[in-house]
């Protein structure tokens, strides 16, 4: 609602705050959804993210949320559907060129981001829609895309520990390949 | 080199040394010259005579031509067919591309086969809402923003590669330019919306019209903090006001044009209105170009192509060697 849309960019600083958390408790959830399938999960999901971000942004599920880096302003409210900043036709008062009734999403959105912790990411050069994305929850796929970063990285690290000392072996999962098994970790002794 | 019905066609040249394009505007602005640009209002016509001769009286005075893209939504001959017609007659063009109307395969193509026609200059433009033309109920496109568009030519310049990441083998070398509207809101923005164009890839900029000096000035100021008139060519975009209810016209039905009262309130008074819009848009120009930062002035004067060369003749900023090169006051 074009209401609601109002009152959260004026309190982008709370919404950043909010999605911050959920962001932690999503990629907490990580090993939960996995062992679920994150397939499954997917319309669920998708369904709740666009009851609730639809109510608060009129978000339009592009599938590849920008709200963070647009001051909580969804861009895709813009009739042009700009991602990178307001179209040289903003009317004077802040209003849209193309729906005169309503503001200028660019507007909201550079005001929202003067609130915001890290509000300087909407100089950040936004790609083009990805068009096959419509639809499908951002939520899930930033969350999950995180967690595997976190992962991989972790598993890097047991890997170079692995490697530099095999003594370490026994308390390192298997998944760390390269470093050779002592006699002892396999349960037999030297002979 | 494959010969063609009319012989080797020429090859697609090198670019000089510290240049991206080697267009002549490119070239000027670089060397520091005082930069003029015009553009030509693009003919209701399939003759190439017409575009050769709205484009006449633009030669002798300009460094480059701006072919329009559909502005104002209103439809037109192709900015790529004015372009590649005068490019191939000697003119240096800037090919102006809009993302209203072409999704990114369109217009990744149209600019190979822009940059394969001889142009070296590309103005990329979000482009007006389709309400504002003569067509409404058109599709609105919009698969780019002019930011988006700025990285994705910057890249198949630089990079070599389309957004796909298959190869160009023969990359397009282009001059990149993006418009920006100084005079309209969000003020306290627009100079961090320049930033990141030039950030995207813009290597000149070329400004909507200006007629609020005051309000320029303080946007140069910005923009000379955040150095971006360093980093990119800034032409201040002006024109002449042909009466005082055109003005009124113009200020409420098309799309981010600001005329401050006064200026409409002089024309008003004025004996002769079309003599004093002229008189004002020279001293515009006399105004702007003492402004540090400005590194040229791009002329719009929709239909009256004829008034371009006497303005740019009485403003005195023919020849004129960069003046003030970016020094903040
Ligand atoms: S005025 Fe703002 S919301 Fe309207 S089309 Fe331009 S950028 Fe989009």
């Amino acid at each position: 609602m074009y209401r609601i849309r109002l009152f959260a960019t004026r309190h982008a600083r709370a919404f950043e705050w909010l999605y911050a958390g959920l962001e932690r408790v999503m990629i907490a959830a990580d090993p939960v959804f996995r062992r679920i399938g994150y397939q499954r999960i997917e319309r669920p999901v998708a369904l709740i993210e666009r009851a609730a971000k639809g109510l608060l942004f009129d978000c339009k599920m592009c599938g590849q949320c920008a709200l963070s880096s647009t001051g909580m302003s969804c861009p895709m409210n813009c009739p042009k559907t700009l991602r990178n900043g307001p179209c040289g036709g903003v009317r004077p008062g802040g209003y849209c060129e193309v729906k005169p009734q309503m503001k200028c999403v660019w507007v909201l959105a550079w005001d929202g981001a003067s609130r915001m912790k890290n509000g300087d990411r909407i100089g950040e050069v936004l790609p083009p829609v990805d068009h096959t994305l419509k639809g499908s929850s951002a939520w899930l796929r930033v969350s999950r895309e995180k967690a595997a970063n976190l992962r991989s990285a972790t598993e890097a690290a047991r890997t170079v520990v692995a490697q530099s000392f095999p003594a370490a072996r026994r308390n390192e999962p298997s998944t760390a390949p390269l470093a050779p098994e002592p006699p002892a970790a396999q349960g037999r002794t030297e002979a | 080199m494959t010969e063609t019905l009319f012989g080797a066609p020429p090859r697609y040249p090198d670019v000089p040394d510290g240049q991206v394009s080697g267009s002549r505007l490119e070239k000027a602005l670089r060397a520091g010259k005082f930069v003029i640009t015009s553009e030509l209002n693009p003919p209701d016509s399939a003759d190439p005579d017409d575009v050769y001769q709205a484009a006449q009286p633009l030669g002798e005075v300009v460094d480059a031509i701006n072919a329009t893209d559909a502005s104002g939504a209103n439809c037109h001959m192709s900015s790529l067919g004015i372009s590649a017609l005068l490019s191939q007659s000697g003119y240096d063009v800037v090919y102006q591309v809009s993302c209203r109307d072409r999704n990114r395969i369109a217009i990744q193509g149209d600019v190979l086969g822009a940059a394969a026609l001889g142009v070296r200059n590309v103005l990329c433009l979000t482009g007006d809402g389709v309400g504002a033309g003569d067509q409404p109920g058109a599709k609105p496109v919009f698969d780019f923003d002019s930011i988006s568009l700025l990285r994705t030519l910057r890249t198949m310049r630089d990079q070599g590669v389309f957004l796909s990441g298959r190869k160009i083998t023969r990359p397009p070398k282009l001059f990149l330019g993006a418009a920006e509207n100084p005079c309209v809101t969000p003020h306290e923005w627009r100079p961090e919306r320049l930033a990141k164009k030039v950030e995207a890839g813009a290597d000149f900029i070329q400004t909507n019209y200006i007629y609020d000096v005051p309000l320029f000035e303080k946007f140069m100021a910005r923009v000379r903090d955040l150095g971006l008139d360093k980093r990119a060519f800034i032409l201040a975009g002006v024109g002449p006001i042909a009466s005082a209810k055109a003005a009124r016209w113009i200020r409420s039905n098309v799309p981010g044009i600001h005329i401050p009262d006064a200026v409409i309130d002089r024309v008003e008074q004025a004996e002769k209105p079309a003599e004093e819009g002229k008189r004002i848009c020279v001293e515009l120009i006399q105004q702007i170009r003492d402004i540090a930062g400005v590194a040229g002035i791009h002329v719009m004067a929709y239909r009256k192509e004829h008034l371009v060369s006497e303005i740019i003749r009485e403003a005195g900023v023919l020849q004129m060697g960069r003046r003030k090169i970016a020094q903040p006051t």
